[in-house]
Parts: C-alpha cells; sequence; structure tokens
C-alpha cells in the first residue's frame, strides 16, 4: 500500500481539491460533514452546481449509494471523516473490497496533526486507520498539501479503470 | 396479513423487462425464482445496503423505475435511509418493505419493536411522497399497477406472516456471475 506523506508545504488549498475532483469526472458527491473538510470542501461543494451533492444520515449508507452509480456509469465521491470510515468497515469489506467496486473515499482525518504522518500521530483512532486499509487491502494515498494534490485524479481514475476502492486521506483542514 | 410469495407473484405481473429490482434475503429467493431477470440486483455486500444502493441505480439511471423488495430487519438497520432517499427524492425509486416481524434469513427471531413499529409512519415522517400499506392481497392487486405509476419517491409497507423453509444457495445473491449479468444487462438496457 503506498504511503507517501508530504510535510513539505504549509498549507492544503480547498479550491485545487475541488478542481482536481472536477478534474477526475465526479458526477456526485456523498457526504456526512467532517470537521477537517468541512469549511474547506464541503460547503464550497454544497454551493456548486456540479457534481451533485447527496447528504447522507450515515457513512455506510454512501457506500451502497456509490456502488448504485458505479454500476450506471457515474463516478462518486463519498467524502467523510475517518470515524465514518471505521463504523462502514463491513460495507466497505462486502461491497468495495469483495464486490471489487470503484468506492472512492476521501476522508479527513479528525484530530490528526498538521505535518505528522497518520502512523506517527499521537492519536489512537488517526494512527490506526492506515494498518487497518493495509489489512483490507485498499490503497489510499496522503494528501497533506497542495504537493500532493496530483495524487488525487490518478487514484480515481484508477480506482475505476481497475475497479477496486481507494481511499484519500486529508490529513489537515484545507483553506 | 399476506403471505410473501403471493405479494410478490401479483407485482412480478407489473414489473416489465427495463425495471431494476433489488430483493433482499429470503424475499431475494423468493423473487428470482419468481421472476428471474439478469436485472435483478442481486448482491448488496452488507445487510440493510439494498435500499442505498437502490438510490445510487435510481440516481444515475432516471430513465428506469428501480424498485427495492426490502426486509422488515434490514431497514431497520438503515433507517436513515427513509431521511436520505426523501431529501434526495427520486422519482424513480420504490421501496417496499415485506413486514414479517422476523429475522427470517437469521433464525426468525423477532425484530425489535415487532408489532409496533410504524415503517409506513417512519417514510411519512422522513417526507415520503406517497406511502401505502397493504395486508389485504386482493387490495395489493388492485392497487399495484397504479402504484407503481405514482411519481416517486414511494414506500410500501406489505404485512406479511413469516415464511416457511427456504432452500438458500446465498452464491445465487453474491456470485461474480450475477454481478456480471447485471452489469451486461443494464449496459445494453
Amino acid at each position: 500500500m503506498q504511503v507517501s506523506a508530504n510535510t513539505e508545504g504549509p498549507a492544503l488549498h480547498g479550491g485545487s481539491i475541488i478542481r482536481e475532483i472536477k478534474a477526475s469526472g465526479i458526477d456526485f458527491v456523498v457526504s456526512v460533514p467532517d470537521i477537517t473538510t468541512s469549511e474547506g470542501l464541503l460547503r464550497p461543494l454544497a454551493q456548486a452546481a456540479s457534481p451533485k451533492l447527496i447528504r447522507i444520515c450515515k457513512e455506510d449508507e454512501g457506500v451502497g449509494i456509490c456502488a448504485g452509480l458505479a454500476y450506471t456509469g457515474k463516478r462518486a465521491l463519498l467524502l467523510i471523516q475517518q470515524t465514518g470510515l471505521l463504523d462502514s468497515i463491513n460495507a466497505i469489506r462486502g461491497v468495495a473490497v469483495e464486490y471489487a467496486l470503484p468506492i472512492c473515499m476521501m476522508v479527513g482525518l479528525l484530530e490528526k496533526e498538521p505535518g505528522v504522518p497518520p502512523l506517527q500521530s499521537k492519536r489512537y483512532g488517526v494512527r490506526i486507520v492506515e494498518p487497518i486499509l493495509d489489512a483490507m487491502g485498499i490503497p489510499y494515498h496522503e494528501i497533506e498539501t497542495d504537493a500532493d494534490l496530483g495524487k488525487i485524479k490518478p487514484a480515481i481514475d484508477e480506482a475505476y479503470v481497475a475497479s477496486h476502492p481507494v481511499v484519500l486521506l486529508i490529513g489537515r483542514r484545507p483553506t | 396479513m399476506m403471505k410473501r410469495d403471493e405479494c410478490l407473484k401479483a407485482l412480478a405481473r407489473h414489473v416489465t423487462d427495463a425495471d431494476i429490482v433489488l430483493p433482499v434475503y429470503s424475499t431475494a429467493f423468493d423473487w428470482i425464482d419468481i421472476r428471474p431477470h439478469p436485472l435483478n440486483y442481486l448482491s448488496h455486500g452488507a445487510m440493510g445496503l439494498a435500499s442505498s444502493h437502490g438510490l445510487g441505480l435510481a440516481l444515475g439511471r432516471p430513465d428506469k423505475r428501480v424498485i427495492v423488495l426490502d426486509g422488515d430487519g434490514s431497514l431497520l438497520m438503515n433507517i436513515g435511509t427513509l431521511v436520505t432517499i426523501a431529501e434526495a427524492a427520486p422519482a424513480n425509486l420504490f421501496h417496499f418493505v415485506c413486514e414479517n416481524g422476523t429475522y427470517e434469513a437469521n433464525g426468525g427471531h423477532p425484530i425489535p419493536g415487532r408489532g409496533t413499529v410504524d415503517f409506513a409512519g417512519f417514510a411519512r415522517s422522513a417526507g415520503w411522497r406517497s406511502v401505502h400499506e397493504f395486508s389485504d392481497l386482493k387490495i395489493f392487486e388492485q392497487r399495484i399497477g397504479a402504484l407503481l405509476a405514482e411519481r416517486g419517491p414511494v414506500f410500501v409497507d406489505l404485512k406479511v406472516v413469516p415464511s416457511g423453509p427456504q432452500e438458500r444457495d446465498y452464491s445465487r445473491l453474491h456470485g461474480p456471475h450475477v454481478r456480471k449479468a447485471f452489469r451486461e444487462a443494464l449496459g445494453k438496457s
């Protein structure tokens, strides 16, 4: 699994992430609010006409919604917090991994210290995320600064071409 | 109270070759014998998620009717789906719940709130456009055609008795060949 924390550069810009999301052909963003991405990502996405935002009550719902959309040829991004990722592990196991579907997840890492790789976080709830994804065989990418933005579109394209899930870990609050 | 298989046979008479149908667990095994079709979407991956898959299909293919055949235990496991679907409001989504009061595929244990939970009330409170309840087969048979012509989302609670023993070969629901057949059929449809 890929781990490549980039701790250089002070900022991560939400507008730049949104440009990458749009460049990736995402038709729908499916989301439960996450405090890391709330202001920099979700709020501007909610004000945009495209991609269409679907607000959900619980993250595992989103796994099913994204799966249904995938069969229709529509691309979707599940925008959630790592607590929701952890809560949805069975759905991700069954739908995304065992059925080999392109469930693309952008996951805000609640309470991760900016510039600190997730594995080195002092927060238990942050440190366990990547080992769990490794155990599940799900590829992931760390998005810590603008220097990491170039990972987004190739990761989403690869997920749809090869039909497998992918997780994009947002390591600090986008501005 | 009605028998589930009789309800499904009545429904099948109104389902067209263009429709997508998502049945769950015990209902799925009844349905694939009553109406085998490649546009049956059978692989939901985790209990409770059929209506969420259905919402994705309905949003992605607004030209097709999407019919979810849920269970009461399954719906309780993902009850927020009623709110999500009501807000997204896909006009082509029809959500049936076979309410038999039991986790039939997991030993027949009662669901929490059996006999007191009001599924139609949940749907109304969540903001569904159209909500129906049936406990009489003849009335259901009379109404089902018009109901499927309504603008969705439409919620239908079918009061049914628990069914007897059933042979359950889960490879008929979760096998890779099932998803491949669905994908190919949807691509051509």
